[in-house]
């Protein structure tokens, strides 16, 4: 039994599983200790998987593709940020509406753009992101199997050590913080709130669409549609089970999620 | 009058609202935007077909469409006068329509009226429940009903798909649905309703009882929220909890009935697609009306009346979007779902119309209307 479960493999795919939900994780603790409750994490991830596809089908570069993910990530959130924080919109339900919005769009731009009805065109194997080649898989399958991963698992790990450091070691960490615990006492002591809580959810989405993107053309070769199936919710989930704390709970609770994933 | 007006007139500013970007969206296509509204419109109101003969196709279907919309609309804006948002709709018309269908398999000996009242019930209290169970979490712990709610969709479809898949199903049946409920159970379709008055509407509209069971539901949470001595306690809950609970409201108590209350209704969908239309549980049969009842209340301002209203119009495009879909090149039926967001993210942001408002017409944006 103890075989089973701690061979490599779970291991290598945990790993792998886990990245998305990783990044859109700290991308709702950004927002979410700004002050503004990020529901929309599922409309980004969709939103960054959708355009990283169809930038890299265009452009035959899949590092392209991760940018305009990226720029695709910020402009949702900028859209959750206008609403929410400059037109005092309630933020769960603008985050609902983002959500809908891109079950939507993606499927309505893949049948003008390709004809299909959700999904983009499957990508050759040399417009997929690489693996970074550690280990060379002939000599050491175990090895390589466990740390052979897209770049973007890496980004994940380095971003979630990088987000404890900004938040709890840095100025604009600490005004983010405030602003979320007590906005008041942030505006009074000078910290724009305005300003503080826009720079939070515009790193969510910017986060948020770099997990969907790796959903898109790291992990599988197309987009097809709603394929972040509750991710942006399970990573929500898996923010409040580690207690909006990036290294010490929130990680470790996307690794657990992701273990159960695996079948 | 004014007042009626005042409430009509965001809902409706974020409507057209949405129809221009739609418009916008539809243009950066490549398709002609009076065309697919032309198409949106007459398909889904209009009172002839394309040869000019009278038919009830249309609105048939769009009542049709409108009915499950009605039921999570006042579901979740019944939640949103006590001041909760209940995301999950989803899950408990899920629990909903299957605790429908096995009452209507596994009781399949009684009488038909008696049977159809029994399954309309388990719907209500297996939605019930599962509305209940957040509201329980919330009055009790303090934990966070958007969180519990949508967590509890995920939970409500894995079991529901588990008991269709290893307990309900028909033997070898490859779709994920339950075997077909008692045929007595099959509520009347307004073929049947209305052929004694020598209507003639046609069979296959699947338009049927829940309809009307429907508007009942919205009259009866008006007289509920308005005329009761509980709806007021829920409202005032909803409008200030620390007033409420000074004025001597057990705001506990009024937030776990107004999430099973919620609930309740939510599961009421379940009448409509299971003893009205495929006469059994059919496995993910939802296209997300838990959500777009958010969407339904909010454009609705959270009145019963203004509920129906707003579902109408979108049982309307979901039923002018398979037009859409069909008898345009480019456009496909998605256009209606990302209309219905941008209507939530219009209405959501009244502040924006609000402000501009108040710059031209004064009384109109003045007053603040909740």
């Amino acid at each position: 039994m103890f075989r089973n479960i701690f061979n490599y493999t779970l291991i290598a795919s945990t790993i792998r599983l886990s990245t998305p939900l990783i990044l859109a994780a700290l991308g709702g603790l950004y927002a979410e200790r700004s002050g503004v409750i990020n529901i929309a994490l599922e409309g980004m991830m969709l939103a960054g998987a959708f355009t990283a596809a169809v930038v890299t089908v265009f452009t035959h570069n899949p590092w392209i593709g991760i940018m305009a993910a990226v720029c695709a990530g910020l402009l949702v959130a900028g859209l959750h940020a206008v609403a929410t924080i400059s037109y005092r919109a309630d933020q769960v339900v603008s985050g609902t509406a983002i959500n809908i919005l891109f079950l939507g769009v993606p499927a309505l731009l893949s049948g003008a753009l390709f004809e299909s009805t959700g999904a983009t065109p499957q990508l050759p194997r040399d417009q997929v992101l690489p693996d970074v080649m550690f280990f060379d898989p002939e000599k050491s399958p175990a090895l390589s199997s466990i740390f052979n991963q897209k770049p973007l698992v890496y980004a994940a790990f380095i971003l979630t050590i990088l987000t404890a450091f900004i938040l709890y070691r840095s100025r604009f960490g600490l005004r983010l913080r405030a602003v979320g615990e007590n906005p008041e006492a942030a505006d009074t002591a000078g910290v724009s709130v305005t300003r503080m809580r826009y720079s939070g959810v515009l790193i969510s989405g910017a986060l948020a669409a770099l997990g969907g993107a790796y959903l898109s053309i790291g992990q599988n070769s197309l987009f097809t549609r709603n394929m972040t199936a509750g991710r942006g919710f399970i990573a929500l989930a898996a923010l409040i089970f580690g207690k909006w704390d990036p290294l010490e709970h929130c990680w470790p609770a996307c690794f657990s999620v992701s273990q159960r994933q695996f079948r | 009058m004014k007042t009626l007006l005042r409430e009509l007139i965001f809902p409706l500013i974020a409507v057209i609202c949405a129809f221009l970007i739609g418009g916008l969206i539809v243009i950066i296509i490549g398709d002609n935007p009076i065309e697919v509204y032309r198409l949106l419109i007459t398909s889904s109101f209009g009172l002839f077909d394309a040869v000019g003969n009278f038919t009830f196709d249309n609105w048939g279907y769009t009542l049709f469409y409108a009915t499950p919309l009605i039921f999570t609309g006042l579901s979740v804006a019944l939640a949103l006068k006590c001041g909760l948002l209940n995301i999950g709709a989803e899950g408990q018309l899920c629990v909903g329509a299957f605790a429908a269908a096995w009452v209507g398999i596994t009781f399949s000996g009684l009488p038909g009226g008696i049977l159809i009242l029994i399954s309309i019930m388990a719907a209500m209290i297996a939605g019930g429940i599962w509305g209940a169970i957040p509201g329980i979490l919330k009055a009790k712990f303090g934990s966070h009903e958007v969180i519990n709610t949508i967590m509890l969709n995920f939970v409500a479809i894995g079991l529901v798909s588990y008991l269709t898949q290893n307990h309900y199903k028909a033997q070898g049946d490859p779709i994920m649905q339950t075997i077909p409920i008692a045929a007595q159970a099959h509520l009347a379709r307004f073929n049947t309703l209305l052929s004694p008055l020598g209507i003639n509407f046609p069979q296959r509209i699947p338009l049927n009882l829940s309809f009307l069971l429907a508007l009942l539901a919205g009259f009866l949470v008006w007289a509920f929220l308005w005329r009761t001595k509980w709806g007021y306690e829920i409202r005032a809950v909803g409008s200030n909890p620390t007033a409420a609970e000074y004025g001597g409201i057990n705001v506990r108590r009024q937030i776990v009935l107004a999430m099973s209350l919620s609930g309740a209704l939510a599961g009421l969908v379940g009448v409509n697609e299971v003893l009205g239309y495929r006469y059994r549980y059919y496995h993910d049969f939802s296209p997300g009306y838990g959500f777009a009842g958010i969407a339904v209340a909010l454009l609705g301002r959270n009145h019963p009346v203004g509920v129906v209203l707003a579902a109408i119009l979108f049982g309307a495009l979901n039923r002018g979007g398979l037009f859409v879909d069909i008898f345009t090149d480019k456009v496909s039926k998605d256009l209606v779902q990302v209309l219905q967001a941008i209507i939530i993210l219009f209405v959501a942001m009244e502040a924006l119309f609000r402000g501009t408002l108040t710059r031209f017409l004064p009384a109109w944006g003045a007053t603040k209307s909740k």
